[in-house]
């Protein structure tokens, strides 16, 4: 296993940093909240990073992709968490194209990967249905009917899901209440009759919806795969897409860190840099551990991915639940340490707790993935 | 096949031809060979064992080979770790000569110095213990005040040391000593003797473990030839400091080497609370050992990861503190876990109708604890981490 970065994977870090640090600070989320912009991202700022090549990071090259791999993807993700960039680039980069990749038929790569790399098309994946992520409990349901398919259902924190062109939703064709046998994956138009968006308004002012399916009738070609065998697919890509949601959580955390320890060399009471504290300073050590064991199990997990390791699965769960844990105690000291203004909204801090809590739920919190990791481990 | 494949199909071939199968079983503390002037075997075969590694030179495998090591290259080494771990082979000999004192010899140690004690600490001749603690002087080490006063060819010793582990059977010390009072750190030198010298008495202090591997070293006139001063006269704080990076690595380690009579936490959960459907049954207990486990896992993935960037070149310092910190820490939270998960079981002193493995549990549990003090307690660890990791101020 390989945890450290090559040089392609140095060089995609790096520019990804000067990017999100000239293009995207904290400051941006901030405007983007204030002007309430509807779609809660800069379109243009989207064109420049799918320009980068960043949305088809997972995509092969014969369909317009960069394929650089998962570890690729980790390090771009990662630079984003330090600015907590909001851009589409998650649900369609890391969600739905390696979805469309592993179930899609020929025609659905053609038609759409090309148009995901380019930043064009914008996919969402709705997949939960309750507050606490749950892959397999899935109410909504998909039947057949005389002319074709027709889905009826609800889904919550759909993200992106308020600006998507489509959703890949995930429906139940048979089988009872946690069935990993009988989910479908369906390619639906955001258009279509019956569907209904709402937006999400999160804590952390970034997108996410609640979308409605009411007698949504499709056709053959809006299966995603064969009909009752999404689950090995989706499971797969919430894997990966759990490694690289913790390598942006440890950007968050990193940063976070960073300020703090900043403040603390900073800020003057009793006479003193409050750093040279030993109750601060001990917290502040244990915080640096807990983030190097944070960074190893990210990129184990990333590596693995790539290399197709057999526990990646295991691994993935590892790298989300340490970085659950880590991301929210380093969020919760950061505030607390920088005392009082820590609570104002005009100092930046505030804004990776925000984005912290609501990362830590999406895709599994620490208990679902400690829960799953032992289950995997046969214990 | 390559250099490196060829070494690891002769490494295998040897080691399964020599490695007496007594000695791919997990260990018991009592078991260790520690060598020297007295060696205790437990085991018969152990003996065997310690003699075939030696002639390898693999005791040490990483030492020259003219210092009686096996002259390996950092390659050659791991492929012999995994190799060993492949087989289980037991480690043929624990010895602080080679943990500690060995590394800082290499580096500080004049020809002479080097010629006179490594090999013997390669052989497991020379038992040697750890002279730094002292009643007044623990964390802070450097107020250490056992002097050593220069009387021509030799120096004269006076002090008593503290916490000497083992220091009833060693053969020979490295003692910090005091040869300048008017200042703290840069008084202190490095210095080698022999235990039988005159004026060295001992007491052993029992643990709350029952063990006692302790002593109280009260040094009273003790002649030191000037020869075995380490390093320059009044520079031993340097070498005292690397040589405490050397335990540190050592300690944080610990859990492993006596890992081996004590299961992991997963399998003792099942055994004692039983198993529902393939899982623990206490959903509390379960996801505590969840989380034990994956730390684990975390923290081997970071060990592996600092050894693939320092061959980078692209370290991060500070490591070894947070090693041995989190480490120890993770040691105490594992015995602790397998207590609570054993319940009662566990918390045997002596006798029938306890399980060898319950009472080695239970004293296994109690010496945990002296991992997050000895060699540095995790405080101080955290210190050194906020100040040179992190460069917070005093
Ligand atoms: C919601 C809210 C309401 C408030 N209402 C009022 C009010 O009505 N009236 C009023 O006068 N004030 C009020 N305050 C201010 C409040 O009393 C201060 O914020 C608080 O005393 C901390 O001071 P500080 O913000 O300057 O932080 P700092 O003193 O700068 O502390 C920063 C960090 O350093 C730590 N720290 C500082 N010194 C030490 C030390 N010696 N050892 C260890 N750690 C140390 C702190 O615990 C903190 O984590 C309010 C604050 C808040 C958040
Ligand atoms: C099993 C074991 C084996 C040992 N083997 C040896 C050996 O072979 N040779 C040898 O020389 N020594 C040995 N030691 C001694 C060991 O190095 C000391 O015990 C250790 O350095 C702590 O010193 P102390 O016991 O005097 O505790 P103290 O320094 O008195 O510490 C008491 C408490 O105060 C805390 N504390 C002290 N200073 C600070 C600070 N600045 N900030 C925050 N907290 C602080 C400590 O962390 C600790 O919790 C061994 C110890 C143990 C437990």
């Amino acid at each position: 296993m390989n945890l450290t970065l090559n040089e392609e994977q140095t060089m995609l870090k790096n520019g990804a940093h000067e990017f999100f640090k000239e293009r995207m600070p904290v400051k941006a989320l901030r405007e983007l909240r204030d002007k309430d912009v509807p779609d809660g991202f800069d379109r243009a700022l989207w064109g420049e990073m799918a320009g980068l090549g960043w949305a088809g990071i997972l995509i092969p090259e014969q369909f317009g992709g960069a394929d650089f791999g998962y570890k690729g993807m980790g390090q771009v993700l990662e630079e984003a968490g330090r600015c907590l960039a909001a851009s589409p680039l998650f649900s369609s980069a890391v969600l739905a194209a390696p979805l469309l990749l592993k179930a899609g038929t020929d025609e659905h790569k053609q038609a759409l990967l090309p148009t995901l790399a380019s930043g064009e098309l914008l996919i969402a994946l709705a997949h939960d249905e309750s507050p606490r992520h749950a892959p397999t409990r899935i109410a909504t349901r998909v039947e057949q009917s005389a002319d074709g398919l027709v889905l009826n259902g609800a889904k919550t924190f759909v993200v992106d899901g308020h600006v998507a062109d489509r959703f890949i939703v995930v429906a139940r064709s048979s089988g009872e209440r946690d069935a990993r046998d009988g989910l479908t994956l369906l390619l639906v138009d955001a258009k279509a009759p019956g569907v209904s968006v709402t937006r999400m308004r999160m804590v952390d002012s970034r997108n996410a919806a609640a979308v409605r399916f009411d007698k949504v009738a499709l056709g053959a070609d809006a299966l995603l795969g064969k009909i009752g065998e999404g689950h090995a697919p989706l499971a797969a890509v919430l894997d990966g897409a759990r490694a690289v949601l913790a390598a942006e959580m440890l950007g968050n955390a990193s940063e976070a860190f960073e300020r703090t320890l900043a403040y603390l060399k900073l800020r003057k009471q009793f006479g003193a840099v409050i750093g040279s504290f030993q109750a601060l300073k001990h917290r502040a050590a244990h915080m640096f551990c807990e983030l190097e064991l944070t960074r190893s199990a990210v990129l184990g997990a990333l590596d693995a991915l790539d290399s197709r390791h057999a526990d990646s699965a295991a691994l993935c769960s590892l790298a989300k639940a340490k970085a659950c844990d880590t991301l929210e105690l380093v969020s919760a000291e950061a505030v607390q340490m920088h005392g009082g203004i820590g609570m104002t909204d005009a100092e930046e801090i505030g804004f990776f707790l925000k984005r912290a809590r609501v990362a830590q739920q999406w895709l599994g919190d620490a208990s679902f993935h400690r829960d799953r990791y032992a289950t995997l481990k046969g214990f | 096949m390559s250099a490196l494949d060829q070494f690891r199909a002769e490494t295998r071939a040897w080691l399964e031809a020599n490695c007496p199968a007594s000695m791919r079983t997990p260990m018991p503390e009592d078991e260790r060979v520690w060598g020297g002037r007295n060696a205790r075997f437990s085991n018969p075969d152990s003996k065997l064992w310690l003699a075939r590694m030696v002639e390898r030179g693999w005791t040490v495998p990483g030492w020259p080979k003219a210092y009686g090591g096996g002259g390996l290259s950092r390659d050659e080494l791991q492929v012999l770790k995994e190799e060993m771990n492949r087989l289980g082979c037991r480690s043929p000999l624990f010895s602080f000569g080679i943990s500690m004192l060995g590394p800082v010899l290499l580096k500080y140690g004049t020809e002479e110095q080097k010629q006179e004690h490594l090999p013997r600490i390669a052989r497991g001749e020379i038992r040697w213990c750890q002279g730094y603690s002292e009643p007044g002087a623990g964390s802070d080490l450097a107020a250490l005040a056992t002097r050593a006063e220069d009387q021509g060819d030799h120096y004269l010793v006076n002090g008593q040391k503290i916490w000497t582990s083992y220091a009833n059977y060693a053969d020979w010390i490295f003692c910090l000593v005091r040869t300048d009072t008017s200042t703290k750190q840069a008084g202190i030198s490095f210095l080698l003797f022999d235990m039988r010298s005159e004026g060295v008495e001992t007491r052993p202090i029992t643990l709350i473990s029952g063990a006692s591997v302790f002593c109280e070293t009260f040094l009273t006139n003790v002649r030191v030839p000037k020869g075995n001063l380490v390093g320059r006269l009044n520079g031993g704080w340097e070498i005292a400091k690397e040589l405490l990076q050397h335990e540190r690595g050592m300690i944080s380690d610990i859990g492993k080497s006596i890992g081996g009579i004590v299961p992991d936490v997963d399998v003792v959960a099942k055994k004692y609370l039983g198993d529902a459907d393939g899982r623990i049954s206490d959903p509390v207990l379960r996801d505590a050992v969840a989380r034990h486990v994956m730390d684990d896992r975390a923290f081997g993935l970071t060990m592996r990861r600092a050894a693939q960037e320092s061959e980078a070149g692209t370290a991060n310092g500070g490591v070894s503190s947070m090693f041995k910190l989190f480490g120890t820490e993770q040691n105490k939270r594992k015995f602790e876990l397998i207590l609570k998960c054993a319940g009662t079981d566990a918390l045997g002193w002596e006798g029938a109708p306890f399980s060898e493995e319950a009472l080695t549990l239970c004293r296994t549990w109690l010496r945990s604890k002296g991992n997050s003090i000895e060699g540095g307690t995790s405080e101080i660890q955290l210190n050194v981490i906020a100040k040179r990791v992190l460069g917070l101020p005093d």
